[in-house]
């Protein structure tokens, strides 16, 4: 079946629709005629302007879920539609905690498979796939073979935002499915933690620490390091699971995905679980006492070397200017 | 399962997953392109931190058993024995060629369908599992139960009839609370997984594994609705210069940001 429209997931924060929201209206643009986005909460007339620069002629409303976490409502009111003939050829989802709620309730309302881990989306009759095996070095190419929609859960920063300067979205109400005892786990306090400076998947320089830090104190360097550089510190999951850092540190298949100019690894081995959140970055630049660690072999600059010192100097050298 | 009253006794289910060793070569098998499985499997890393909360949440309640269910193509039980070496009580095995190669929501209806035969006042399961990564199937599973469900918990607690956990999200976490029954994933590092000790390894070897296929529990299994339709190598990153440090490590890095204008 032709692929002529695709449905968004849309997720926003207080400041706007997210950026992966952006990238999968971008991407839906170039593979179907009619893009339309679905939302919730209480910021989706808001956000209809940005939603409709970025291609969605419609945004379906859900509204106001309260404190309710969006799986069960957003799937509900999707499959919804779907059942009554009005649903989309193809659904897009981002990968992120909510998105992957709403993709795995959807699935199983509805009836439908799913495919996650996406990062690269052909068009045509139908969508093949790309999803990325064994760290980034393989690719697998797959595509549903059933009834549509497709349910495509796409990973972040797999295709750039760009507007389309297209007309506010129309806003049109979606109603909720029938809920029963799914819905009733509750959102009873939100906790922020503060960070300063750019955002780690947003930053042109990430500056990352591993295991080979040694211990805690030592990843104020890389914090150190990353301010000078007006970039972001990240981190491996050894020193997440560690308790050095928070978790929102963290890059790789379980954490964020980065694409900067310049990724520094520090002290990081380079599992293939790392390699596939940061292996896209445009230049890499890798400091391991030893000459064997992976993450050499994706290194446009590998330093040989103890961290202890390397990092230290590097500090040093850059305020010296 | 259980009904939703004032829970006593914490009965919990574990969906644990058996998958190759990921510190060994992994490949694909020719023809299938699905992982290769025919080696020994072992207990998922991410399922032993499940596996250590729902231990701890039944000995919190003052007692209740932890069962854990698991689906695997052959009839593997090593990775199982992990578990109950640590502590749990049962477990339920799907065991069937017909799953080869099954879906995430072909895998979510199984399980579903072993958790319904058990007394679950809780279902705990990974955010996802090491080798396949698929993430949705613990939700999948709780739309098919008709249950709530909180992904992503590092911290989980029960009150009474309730469960309280700290769910991560973008910009920190939120407290989320949920009536029993529930499902919560769990992420890695939410409670540190204790060794099996040696009598815990012996005691196991006699606990009881329920094996099941795919019939006994009414799933219709080989419509997976998708496929892969090749497998390509990445482009491969052009080599870099790979130096060792003579005292000119950092020197050398400031000139490679200096060319790109970052310094
Ligand atoms: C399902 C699953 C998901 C995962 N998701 C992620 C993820 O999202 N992100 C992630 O990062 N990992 C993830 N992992 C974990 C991953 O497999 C690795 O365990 C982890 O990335 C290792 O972190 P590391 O490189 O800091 O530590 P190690 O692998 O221990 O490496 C430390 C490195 O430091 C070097 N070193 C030591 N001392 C020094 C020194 N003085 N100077 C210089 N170098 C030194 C060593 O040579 C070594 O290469 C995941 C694993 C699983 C199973």
């Amino acid at each position: 079946m032709a692929i002529d429209k695709i449905w968004v997931v849309a997720e926003a924060t207080e400041a706007g629709p997210t950026t992966i929201t952006l990238e999968l209206l971008t991407a839906a643009r170039g593979l179907a005629s009619t893009v339309e986005a679905v939302a919730w909460g209480t910021t989706t007339a808001a956000n209809a302007a940005v939603l409709g620069e970025y291609g969605a002629s419609t945004v379906h409303d859900i509204g106001d879920i309260g404190d309710a976490l969006p799986g069960a409502p957003v799937a509900s009111a999707i499959a919804a539609a779907i059942a009554s003939g009005a649903g989309p050829t193809a659904i897009l989802v981002p990968t992120s905690y909510d998105g992957r709620d709403i993709a795995g309730r959807l699935s199983a309302r509805a009836d439908l498979p799913v495919l996650t881990n996406i990062t690269g989306l052909v068009g045509g009759d139908e969508l093949t796939t790309q999803h990325p095996i064994f760290g980034g070095a393989q690719i697998v190419n797959a595509r549903f073979t059933g009834q549509a929609p497709g349910i495509f859960v796409v990973r972040a920063k797999s295709f750039a935002a760009e507007s389309a300067g297209g007309a506010p979205a129309a806003v049109s109400p979606l109603a909720v499915g029938d809920l029963g005892a799914t819905n009733a786990a509750a959102v009873v306090t939100r906790h922020i933690e503060e960070r300063t400076g750019p955002k780690l998947d947003e930053a042109p320089v990430v500056v990352s620490g591993g295991r080979g830090l040694g211990e805690a104190a030592n990843y104020s360097l890389i914090e150190e390091l990353a301010k000078l550089l007006n970039g972001a510190a990240g981190a491996s999951r050894a020193i997440v699971d560690a308790g050095w850092v928070p978790y929102s540190h963290q890059v790789g298949q379980t954490g964020k995905t980065v694409k900067p100019t310049v990724y520094l690894a520090c002290g990081i081995s380079g599992a293939t679980q790392h390699m596939v959140g940061m292996k896209g970055s445009k230049n890499i630049i890798a400091i391991n006492k030893d000459q064997d660690a992976p993450i050499f072999g994706v290194a446009d600059l590998g330093i040989v070397g103890d961290v202890h010192k390397v990092v230290p100097a590097l500090i040093e050298a850059l305020k010296a200017r | 399962m259980a009904s939703s009253a004032y829970i006593e006794l914490m009965n919990v289910v574990v969906c644990v997953k058996q998958i190759p060793d990921p510190a060994a070569p992994q490949s694909l098998e020719p023809g299938t392109n699905t992982l290769d499985r025919s080696g020994k499997l072992i207990l998922d890393d991410s399922d032993a931190y499940g596996v250590e909360m729902a231990l701890q949440l039944a000995e919190q309640a003052g007692g209740g058993e932890v069962t854990l269910v698991s689906m695997a193509p052959n009839d593997e039980t090593s990775g199982l024995r992990t578990a109950l070496a640590m502590g749990a009580a049962s477990a339920i095995l799907i065991s069937d060629p017909a799953l080869k190669g099954a879906d995430a929501l072909t895998t979510a209806k199984v399980l579903a369908a072993a958790i319904k035969r058990t007394n679950a006042d809780l279902i705990i399961a990974a955010t996802e599992s090491s080798d396949g990564y698929t993430g949705t199937t613990p939700v999948q599973v709780a739309e098919l139960l008709g249950l709530p469900s909180i992904t992503f918990a590092k911290s989980v607690s029960v009150d009474g009839s309730s469960v309280k956990v700290e769910r991560q999200t973008e910009s920190g976490y939120d407290d989320v609370t949920s009536p029993l029954p529930a499902v919560v994933t769990v992420t890695a590092g939410v409670v540190e997984p204790r060794y099996p000790s040696f009598k815990g390894i012996m005691a196991a070897k006699s606990k009881p594994v329920e094996i099941l296929t795919a019939a006994d529990l009414g799933v219709t299994t080989g419509q997976t609705g998708q496929e892969i339709t090749s497998v390509v190598e990445a482009e491969a990153r052009a080599a870099g210069e790979i130096v060792v440090d003579e005292g000119d490590g950092a020197q050398r890095i400031v000139s490679f940001l200096e060319a790109l204008k970052l310094v």
